[in-house]
């Protein structure tokens, strides 16, 4: 490093971007870690219970487990397409 | 009281059985009666970097299926006393490593053979080997690189840690796992071009056991078969020194994690 490289404007680091990347997926594959294995299974199982009445999509379930002080809340969600009956 | 602790990363290629090796024999050259075992099932490579390849008579999946018993099959060090080495089966049959087997072994080596440590040289990955390697395990060395797909693997694995063992199943909680931070280069930290130690431990928020530096020595000795620890005037060789007084409770500064400064002269005209 040269004297002339203090002149140049700073470009952002590579590694305080790679920092910032682990710290973001990091976080979020800790909040799955742990949880059942169970979920994807399930999730397949009550689309199919869905569907015996509404035609539903793939992706319309979605569940989430999260845990708080002690409890863990399980949360469906099932978004039914417009005029379904 | 034997104590067995598991070398492993989640990723290949960062260093676990450099680890292992140094590891192991520090351990020994401290006169503790240790073991090293390769878990990597298929691809033996702890024998090379122990420079034992030649002596290789049974392995891991013989004293298992009875086919040897442990004394038979363990090979002791040339260079260090107190050191052995069980080494991998070279067949692909990953099926070999049963929990009843894998613990069997332990077994004998603490009531048979009364070892101090067994060191437990993980495969890469999160398959059987791997979940094997450390599932009996009293504490974990986990080995990174800081470099994104390395960190982000040993965070998978330090959880895996925190489930999959033994110690966690009986309800016990977590063993402790230790950071071991490998190909470390002060000179890129300083430039922004690489994660910095504290970076690593701030992402995976566990203790720090030691700060390895990138160098030639690691190549040379496994080159040599000779552990790099037995390398003393290599920078490698006394900052592994260092992990393992300090995996042995010893307080002692961390070595090799800035750049030597430069003069006024030198930061003007750079280089």
């Amino acid at each position: 490093m040269s004297i002339f490289s203090y002149l140049l404007p700073k470009k952002q680091s590579t590694a305080s971007v790679a920092k910032e990347r682990l710290q973001i997926i990091v976080a979020r594959e800790r909040s799955t870690r742990g949880g059942p294995d169970y979920l994807p299974q399930l999730q397949e199982e009550l689309l199919q219970v869905v569907r015996k009445y509404v035609p539903v999509d793939q992706d319309a379930v979605n569940i989430q487990l999260d845990r708080e002080s002690g409890c863990e809340i399980l949360e469906l969600n099932i978004t039914l397409p417009e005029g379904a009956q | 009281m034997t104590k067995i602790v598991v070398v492993t990363s989640g990723k290949g290629g960062v260093g676990k059985t450099t680890t292992s090796a140094a590891l192991a024999t520090g351990l020994a050259l401290r006169g503790f009666k240790t073991t090293v075992i390769d878990f990597d099932v298929g691809l033996r490579n702890l024998d090379l970097i122990m420079g034992c390849e030649r002596r290789v008579v049974y392995d891991l999946v013989n004293v298992i299926n009875g086919d040897a018993n442990i004394k038979q099959a363990l090979i002791k060090d040339k260079k260090v006393d107190n050191l052995f080495i069980l080494p991998a089966s070279q067949t692909r049959d990953k099926d070999a490593l049963t929990q009843e087997g894998v613990e069997a072994v332990f077994n004998a080596l603490r009531d048979d053979l009364q070892m101090d440590y067994i060191i437990c040289d993980s495969p890469a990955g999160i398959e059987k080997g791997a979940l094997m390697a450390a599932y009996f395990a009293d504490e974990a060395v986990v080995v990174t690189n800081p470099e994104v797909s390395s960190v982000r693997d040993s965070d998978r694995m330090i959880g895996i840690l925190a489930s999959k063992t033994r110690h966690a199943e009986q309800g016990n909680g977590d063993i402790p796992a230790r950071l071991l931070l490998t190909r470390y280069s002060a000179e890129r930290v300083e430039k922004g071009e690489m994660l910095s130690v504290e970076d690593v431990q701030e992402i995976l928020a566990i203790e720090l056991l030691g700060v390895i530096p990138e160098s030639q020595a690691v190549l040379n000795a496994s080159n040599a078969g000779s552990p790099v620890i037995l390398d003393t005037d290599s920078d490698a060789g006394q900052a592994y020194s260092d992990a393992v007084a300090r995996f042995l409770g010893d307080q002692i500064p961390h070595r090799f994690i800035t750049v030597n400064k430069k003069g006024l002269l030198g930061r003007l005209f750079g280089g």
